[in-house]
């Protein structure tokens, strides 16, 4: 049964958002010739005009670049780290008008924009700013190298994470960067390029490119850059991969995921549930690393089955704003709709939906909570990557069958594993063929911590030491 | 009447054995006839490198670390069968990397200090099956194999020297699981290709592509697969190798484990 709460909206006076951006290069905001709109998806309503860089337009950010490039080399390791520290600090003292702002333009509950995204966010530039003139202790040689000019690419899940994670070990390195957030999440990445004038970050070393597709792959495939960070759908990143072939550039690729989480029976049952609710449904499922196929053991499928359900009945859905939400609202009309169309593939192929008892909000986008029993491996449920809040459940009788499962998929960003037996843990974990592995835990972050994938997950590492080797001349 | 000598035919090397090519066909190399892999011995080899894999990158450091040492050994007991000039680097070479097997994963992994009660630790796992075009020198053929599998990585190599037919004897009789190495003779042109579009090939080394038209259409079709791919390149093979071509074909996993009493 769900408790009835009063709501307790977070006040999204503090944010202050303007009616139209222009593109943020060398410095300051520049007018574009056309640009769309961003909404936000809990009610539809439009927050502001963005502007759409053409071509030409990402081509004077990566001019911008390529000039700020040598001096902010010249700059220094020591000074480039003060830079960084002070724009660590700047997210903390605006911590709470950049998770409003977060969760207006891209749906999540303010309870993890404000307990997950930004702190995160604040502590990958304080440890990258670290590194910054330590980069000869790194294990990549003496005095490494920068590379140059980095293009970046972001998805719309965590829009400012994945800024941190892009931005901060790339000028710790000493490169600057042409960044372009997602289409429908510009917001926060225009609220930094305004952290970066209070930094007072010279000139041209963060350059921020606002628009879609063609926007991203005009910078991807530009000449003058020396690195492409590409975070987002295996798709593109198969196109990415192919448009780079044969030039300098360097690539990391971050992609997309279909990750089991697998309970054995000697797990702890309410750990692994809460668990497994926190795999699959945090920020709505829009997570490339999400528990997405469950492979429960046979012995305790009816019993975990019975506790995730009820589980599930306690899960708030609603206003992203308000601080009980649980689930806020799927990020696009666009991706509702694909969620809606695999969801439906789900039960024509045979497998059994389920979802609590849910109201939605009339406006916005939205979807609720959904387990699909009766899954095969081969249903395209438990193989493509739905990016939403829906679980697909598996059994398995023995370890063996569990990890031939687990592995069964062409991704290999993450997994999970639930057991009381450390020995099983271990054993379990050094076969699955993932980057990160979950054990007694999921969906974990830390910049300390390197993040990627396995086979068409991706490939290179974000976080911790590993994530300096894409941003330096290491071979 | 002088005595008749016994030569010796030149086949491929798969899965631990010595076939000739499906295909029936050879080509000429320092006027002897070697076998011209095909398409067909090209997916035999993927799937000899595979089936091979999992013990390989299950084996222990120590185990394949002994096993490298092992080759050097048999290479140095045959080096009157390889180009003079090159023997001892290469034998050399292979110590060198026998070495690394036990102390890569301290040197590139990490304990890392985050920020809640937990254990979280990242290792250094092979990438899986990685197809590698050889240089045409012999120490740049023993520099490309051996970082790859070194680090647990089972691989399919295509070489147009009769000396990597040699060397693959050397390997069948080091104790190296057959399907481990897998050696191709024949045109990069030809075979690799279908390597780089193959779907259970996990990395493509093109050192030793001839011809940059070549090497990007090889990279553009890894790109489907998102295969690792290490581009061309010409390095003097008498340098210090540096860690980086076996980084290239790592991953890392991170195990993340709670704290708790």
């Amino acid at each position: 049964m769900a408790f009835e709460y009063a709501p307790a909206p977070e006040s999204r006076s503090i944010v202050n958002i303007k009616p139209s951006y222009g593109l943020f290069i060398n410095g300051t905001f520049v007018d574009a010739k056309s640009g769309f709109k961003t909404v936000n998806p809990a009610t539809e309503e439009v927050l502001a005009e963005v502007a759409e860089a053409s071509k030409a337009d990402v081509d004077n950010a990566v001019k911008a670049a390529r000039a700020a490039f040598p001096k902010w080399t010249k700059v220094g390791g020591r000074e480039r780290a003060k830079y960084l520290f002070r724009i660590a600090r700047i997210i903390q003292e605006r911590s709470r008008e950049l998770a409003v702002l977060e969760s207006l333009d891209n749906g999540k509950p303010i309870r993890e924009s404000r307990d997950v995204d930004v702190p995160l966010v604040a502590a990958h530039f304080f440890y990258y700013a670290g590194w910054a003139d330590k980069l000869s202790y790194a294990g990549f040689g003496p005095n490494p190298k920068p590379l140059g000019v980095a293009a970046q690419v972001i998805p719309w899940n965590f829009p400012l994470l994945m800024l941190a994670w892009k931005i901060a070990p790339a000028l710790a390195c000493g490169n600057t960067v042409v960044l372009k957030p997602a289409e429908t999440t510009p917001l926060t990445a225009l609220l930094f390029a305004e952290i970066c004038q209070q930094a007072e970050l010279p000139a041209g070393v963060v350059n921020i490119v606002t628009g879609a597709g063609p926007t991203g792959a005009a910078l991807v495939e530009h000449p003058d850059v020396d690195k492409v960070a590409f975070t987002g759908s295996t798709e593109v990143g198969r196109i990415i991969a192919k448009a780079v072939a044969g030039t300098r550039k360097k690539v990391t690729l971050e992609l997309g995921g279909k990750a089991a989480n697998i309970i054995f029976d000697d797990a702890a049952l309410d750990q692994a549930v809460e668990g497994i609710v926190n795999g699959i449904f945090f920020n709505q499922g829009h997570v490339c690393c999400a528990g997405s196929r469950l492979l429960v053991q046979e012995s305790v499928y009816d019993e975990v089955l019975t506790r995730l359900k009820r589980r599930m009945s306690t899960l708030r859905l609603g206003d992203p704003l308000d601080k009980n939400t649980d689930i806020g609202a799927i990020n696009s009309a666009e991706q509702l709709a694909r969620i809606k169309e695999l969801s439906q593939v789900g039960e024509r192929e045979g497998a059994q939906a389920w979802s609590p008892p849910c109201e939605l909000p009339r406006n916005g986008f939205w979807f609720a909570p959904t387990i699909f029993t009766g899954v095969s491996q081969a249903h395209r449920i438990a193989r493509e990557e739905i990016f939403g809040p829906v679980l697909s459940i598996l059994t398995f009788r023995t370890p063996a069958e569990a990890v031939e499962k687990a592995n069964n998929t062409p991704y290999g960003l993450s997994a999970g594993v639930w057991s009381e037996k450390g020995s099983r843990i271990l054993a379990i974990a050094d076969q699955l063929r993932a980057g990160v592995v979950w054990a007694n835990t999921f969906n974990k972050f830390d910049p300390t911590s390197p993040f990627g994938g396995y086979k068409e997950s991706g490939y290179g590492r974000e976080g911790g030491r590993h994530g300096l080797e894409a941003y330096l001349a290491t071979r | 009447m002088p005595r008749v000598k016994v030569r010796k035919t030149y086949k491929l090397f798969i899965g631990g054995a010595f076939p000739r090519s499906e295909s029936g066909r050879t080509f000429e190399v320092d006027g002897h006839n070697a076998a011209l892999a095909s398409r067909k011995d090209a997916r035999d080899a993927v799937k000899a490198a595979r089936a091979a894999f999992g013990k390989w990158s299950g084996a222990t450091a120590y185990n394949r670390g002994q096993i490298l040492y092992r080759t050097a050994e048999m290479l140095e007991a045959r080096r009157s069968e390889f180009p003079a000039e090159q023997v001892d680097d290469a034998v050399d070479r292979l110590v060198w990397y026998a070495g690394w097997a036990d102390k890569l994963a301290q040197v590139v992994g990490s304990a890392n200090p985050v920020a809640a009660p937990y254990f979280n630790i990242s290792s250094p796992e092979p990438t899986g099956v990685v197809a590698i075009v050889a240089p045409q020198s012999f120490l740049g053929l023993v520099s490309v194999i051996a970082p790859v599998i070194v680090t647990g990585n089972t691989c399919v190599v295509i070489s147009s020297s009769l000396e990597s037919i040699v060397f693959a004897e050397v390997l069948a009789t080091s104790d190296l699981p057959g399907g481990v190495v897998n050696i191709l003779t024949g045109h990069a042109s030809e075979v690799a290709p279908w390597l780089a579009t193959h779907d259970d090939v996990n990395g493509l080394d093109l050192t030793g592509v001839d011809g940059a038209e070549l090497a990007t259409s090889l990279e553009r079709q890894a790109g489907e697969t998102l295969k690792r791919v290490l581009r061309p390149s010409d390095p003097k093979w008498t340098d210090d190798p540096g860690t980086g071509r076996m980084t290239a074909f790592l991953e890392t996993k991170t195990v993340w484990h709670p704290k708790g009493v």
